[in-house]
């Protein structure tokens, strides 16, 4: 028999060949936050370009003002869960006001995203039942998945002829299907089919949840995400999103017009065996929710930002995902250019994120930004100037290297 | 033939790529232990075993699966229930 330990050997001798080569990924220290965009990391200055910080809001002054006038009146936390302590009233607040943003009857909040992910799907399926989620779906949803009980089935991402043979597979269960997909694809940036997937949806009478985590405040006219700017969300029956990324904050909720996720409170663990959002935390998404609504100027400033990074970087032949968003990852070679690549970027001030196998999609490695409306022109210059310049010195490295080998 | 029979075959070819060397399959072969493959092979694998047989293989079968004998009865039941 193995020591129970034994399981952690291989990782932590992983942790050790990747330290040896770079700073390690998962021990950056931001020393001093300054802005949404800038920080003092392992005392360098720095731009802060994987965020997910979409509209720069966590430096809004009204949020947090809401916060600490919040933090005053009822103090640091709700210490329970609100099955068992209460709901205070900004909780009920918070839920009217972003069903009524959403033009949805019923929403649920949950103290985190990865919650909120876990705490529908979980509630809405069960055994008999089955989820045919997009492949390239966030670890959350595959959690919720496996904590359902159901039957799950992936399907080849954004593929609708897959989907629909899926779909064709399962005949009469269709009436008892979820299909699980995401505005924005969290690695890649890409949007869902949504349009197409809807009809399918329609046609084959199963139910649709779709997870706007990263395209709240992004996506759509009044930015209720990609279900608003496909003109389908009649047909989507579930949304689920984050207020850690546009709304600057932590948490999740789910909307919909079913009645059963009013119900879905006493059946959901992961929102009954927590303790519930803090009334900072929700004071400050109230005032960014109507940030989002009242300033749409801040949605046009971030696609301008992400608009001009994707351009610029493609002009520099990196190899990008499929359209511009605010995500907007570089597909390298190998592990190792990418770990030097992203030590070249902190050498020169500039955070993003390190994507390294298993975790994109299809095994590659990434360098994954995320844009914001806080980023002036300036930063997002200056965020090119540093891939530009990473690229020739490492370029100019393979040639020595060649060159020596050769010789 | 019973069905079991005509899927060893054809699942035998699929996995032969991702043999070692020299490496013979047998409905005894085991999947991590002896091809090594990782959760992305996995995925590979299910995905083109879903193509050829036409069936949806869900996630939660995959921990009862350990060797390709384990894999071919899955498959098997699968297509007794389209």
């Amino acid at each position: 028999m193995t020591d129970l330990l034994e399981k952690f050997r291989p990782l932590a001798e992983a942790r050790e060949a990747l330290t040896q080569s770079s700073q390690d990924p998962f021990r950056v220290i931001i020393e001093r936050i300054l802005s949404p965009t800038e920080a003092i990391v392992n005392g360098h200055p720095m731009i802060l370009a994987g965020t997910n910080n979409y509209l720069g809001l966590t430096f809004d002054p009204q949020c947090i003002q809401a916060a600490v006038q919040a933090v005053q009146e009822q103090g640091t936390g709700t210490t329970g869960s609100r099955m068992a302590n209460g709901s205070f009233s900004g909780h009920l607040a918070l839920e009217h006001e972003l069903a009524e943003f959403f033009g949805r009857r019923w929403c649920n909040v949950f103290s985190t995203g990865y919650q909120a992910n876990l705490g529908v799907i979980a509630a809405l399926t069960g055994q008999g039942d089955v989820i045919l989620i997009d492949a390239d779906c966030h670890a959350s949803i595959y959690d919720g998945c496996r904590m359902s009980g159901a039957e799950v089935i992936r399907f080849r991402h954004n593929d609708v002829a897959d989907l629909c043979k899926r779909l064709a597979r399962l005949g009469k269960r269709c009436a008892n299907t979820l299909i699980i997909v995401e505005g924005l694809y969290s690695m890649f940036g890409d949007r869902a089919a949504l349009r197409e997937i809807a009809i399918t949806k329609r046609e084959y009478g199963a139910y649709l949840l779709v997870d706007e985590a990263h395209s709240l405040g992004v996506l759509g006219e009044r930015g209720r995400g990609l279900a608003e700017e496909a003109g389908v969300e009649d047909s989507v029956d579930f949304v689920v999103g984050t207020f850690s990324k546009s709304l600057g904050a932590i948490g999740g909720y789910c909307v919909s017009d079913h009645p059963e996720v009013d119900l879905a409170r006493y059946v959901s663990r992961p929102y009954i065996f927590t303790a519930s959002p803090c009334p900072s935390i929700v004071a400050s998404t109230r005032a960014a929710l109507q940030k989002l609504r009242t300033e749409p100027a801040l949605r046009v400033r971030l696609w301008d930002n992400a608009r001009r990074l994707y351009d610029e970087l493609k002009g520099l032949g990196f190899r990008l995902g499929p359209e511009p968003s605010p995500i907007i990852a570089a597909r390298l070679g190998q592990k190792d250019e990418t770990i030097a690549f992203w030590n070249g970027l902190l050498d020169q001030g500039v955070y993003v994120n390190m994507i390294l196998p298993p975790a994109a999609p299809d095994g590659s490695s990434l360098l994954r930004c995320s844009v914001s409306a806080a980023h002036t022109p300036d930063q997002i210059n200056r965020i090119c100037r540093a891939f530009a310049s990473v690229k020739a010195a490492l370029s100019s490295d393979l040639t020595d290297c060649h060159g020596a080998i050769r010789s | 033939m019973a069905l079991y029979d005509t899927i060893l075959p054809r699942l035998y070819e699929i996995l032969k790529p991702f043999a070692q060397e020299g490496q013979t399959l047998s409905d005894e072969t085991e999947l991590v232990a002896d091809l090594d493959l990782d959760s992305m092979k996995v995925m590979e694998i299910l995905l083109e075993v879903e193509e050829r047989f036409d069936i949806s293989i869900p996630l939660n079968v995959i921990p009862d699966v350990r060797t390709i004998r384990d894999f071919a009865r899955q498959i098997e039941q699968l297509t007794e229930q389209k």
